[in-house]
């Protein structure tokens, strides 16, 4: 991989760091007036999800990281792995428990996710900002019980638990915001 | 393709204008007059810290030509023959400065006052960009007090692996390695800049001697330090002003430093720049000097969020 130097920082640009995959979120040129000048970066690990600042000598550089996010399809899991397809090539690849992380709660067959590979092996999963999932289990819905507040726990068939209003039932499709775990709406019936 | 547009409001670059105007009228009321040195020079300063923008064809000429970090030298040779005091508004360039701080290509005021020592310099200082600014009053340390008060450590006789830890302490630097003034510079801009932005109008002065640049050095409580300030409003860095250097010799040996540092970090070395050296060889007048950055005063008095909303086109679209 080509290496860069700290002037060419640009939040999104992925470099090694200590052995690890880092992505570039902020970059800032300092100086003392006269002497040295030194670049303040805010980064994430790919591998851990830690945000940090480390302070750089101006010009340094770092290696570029081998990481790309390719848009796959998820297949199923063994329990173990869970398999994605690159929908063009049909190359299959397989994802341990810590690349897929939070996203496993919301991973629905046949359904597109990002996958960002590093060194060509996922490294980490995200799911679709929204997905919808059919709910499995939960208390009998309470009919005309629209206005009121108050929500109960439904398991989707993901595994996941959500908390949902009390006229949602079981059966129901929902749309579920999966950055913060919350129920959106019913799905629309197609 | 919106580009061709200032990167300034147009209010902005009126307020620039009358902050010329201002600066202008100043110095007349002092008696001091402008001056204006040639920007594309055959030398450039030995700093390891600056590197310059180099045009490579003048003339046909296989000797490149330098433009200016700041006018400092051009000026000097003018002191050395007898101008008396003299101010510049100069545009000075520095390759790979760029952020919200710094632009390659920048404006500076330097000026240059015979007779006056560094204590009468920041007064000046203070004169004139106090009313600009709008505010009462200003605030002198220290480099040394500085340090000791906000962190415990005296920078003169601390040992430099106490300096090391110290910047670890407060910043995650990997596994980045320097001498003495890496660290100390590394404090200054991470511990000591954030404390000073609670400060207002503040002078910083009598720095180590190993940070003299070109100010001469003398000794003070028992430890070696250079007669040069910055100012810093609300923690931002605005000028630097040094009591000159006026020995040639001394001028030499500290090119030659220079020098052998850029030797050690593989860096291009520059040729001394004669004339100079001949005119402090002349006789420099016992003077004062600073240099400060208008595009950033500008800044603060309007409250810009980066440079460029105080340039008429920035880096990216000159």
């Amino acid at each position: 991989m080509a290496n860069y130097s700290t002037n060419e920082f640009r939040s999104g640009l992925k470099v090694m760091l200590d052995g690890d995959p880092c992505s570039i979120l902020d970059n800032e040129f300092v100086k003392p007036g006269k002497g040295q000048a030194f670049n303040r970066v805010r980064l994430r690990n790919l591998k851990t999800g830690r945000v940090w600042e480390r302070t750089f000598k101006s010009g340094e550089s770092l290696e570029g990281a081998d990481v790309m996010d390719v848009t796959m399809e998820y297949l199923y899991t063994d329990g173990e792995f869970w398999f994605f397809m690159e929908p063009n090539t049909f190359e299959q690849h397989q994802a341990d428990e810590a690349a897929v992380g939070e996203a496993r709660q919301w991973l629905k067959e046949q359904e597109p996710v990002e996958v960002t590979l590093y060194n060509g092996t996922p490294l980490s999963v995200s799911a679709p900002n929204f997905v919808e999932l059919e709910i499995i289990e939960t208390d009998p819905g309470l009919k005309g019980d629209t206005a009121q507040g108050g929500s109960k726990p439904a398991k989707l068939t993901t595994g996941a638990v959500v908390k949902v209003p009390l006229f949602i039932s079981q059966g129901e499709v929902i749309r579920v915001d999966t950055r913060s775990g919350e129920y959106v709406a019913r799905a629309s019936k197609s | 393709m919106n580009d061709w547009r200032p990167s300034a409001d147009l209010d902005v670059l009126r307020q620039r204008a009358s902050l010329l105007a201002a600066v202008r009228a100043f110095f007349d009321r002092r008696g001091v007059w402008e001056v204006d040195t040639p920007l594309l020079a055959a030398h450039t300063v030995t700093d390891p810290a600056l590197e310059p923008l180099i045009v490579q064809h003048c003339g046909g000429s296989e000797r490149p030509r330098y433009l200016q970090t700041s006018p400092e030298y051009a000026m000097k040779r003018l002191l050395a023959a007898g101008s008396g005091a003299i101010y510049q508004i100069a545009h000075a360039f520095r390759d790979d400065e760029q952020g919200r701080w710094h632009n390659p290509e920048f404006t500076l005021l330097e000026w240059y006052r015979p007779g006056l020592d560094l204590d009468g310099l920041m007064t000046e200082v203070a004169d004139l960009v106090l009313p600009l600014l709008g505010r009462q009053r200003s605030q002198r340390f220290r480099y040394r007090d500085l340090f000791r008060e906000t962190l415990s450590l005296d920078p003169f006789t601390a040992t430099d692996a106490d300096l090391a830890a110290a910047a670890r302490r407060c910043v995650d630097t990997g596994g980045m390695t320097g001498g003495r003034d890496l660290w100390l510079d590394l404090l200054m801009t991470h511990a000591i800049e954030p404390v000073l932005a609670e400060q207002g109008v503040v002078f910083i002065h009598d720095y180590p001697a190993s940070q003299a640049a070109l100010a001469r050095c003398r000794w003070l409580d028992g430890v070696e330090v250079a007669a040069r300030f910055e100012l810093y409003i609300d923690g931002v860095e605005l000028a630097n002003g040094f009591h000159e250097l006026a020995d040639a010799g001394e001028q030499s040996r500290r090119f030659a430093a220079d020098n052998r540092v850029r030797r050690e970090r593989g860096l291009p070395e520059r040729e001394t720049d004669g004339y100079l050296l001949a005119a402090l060889e002349a006789g420099l007048p016992d003077c004062s000097g600073v240099a400060l950055g208008l595009d950033r005063l500008l800044m603060v008095m309007c409250g810009a969020p980066q440079l460029s909303a105080v340039m008429p086109f920035d880096w990216q679209r000159s």
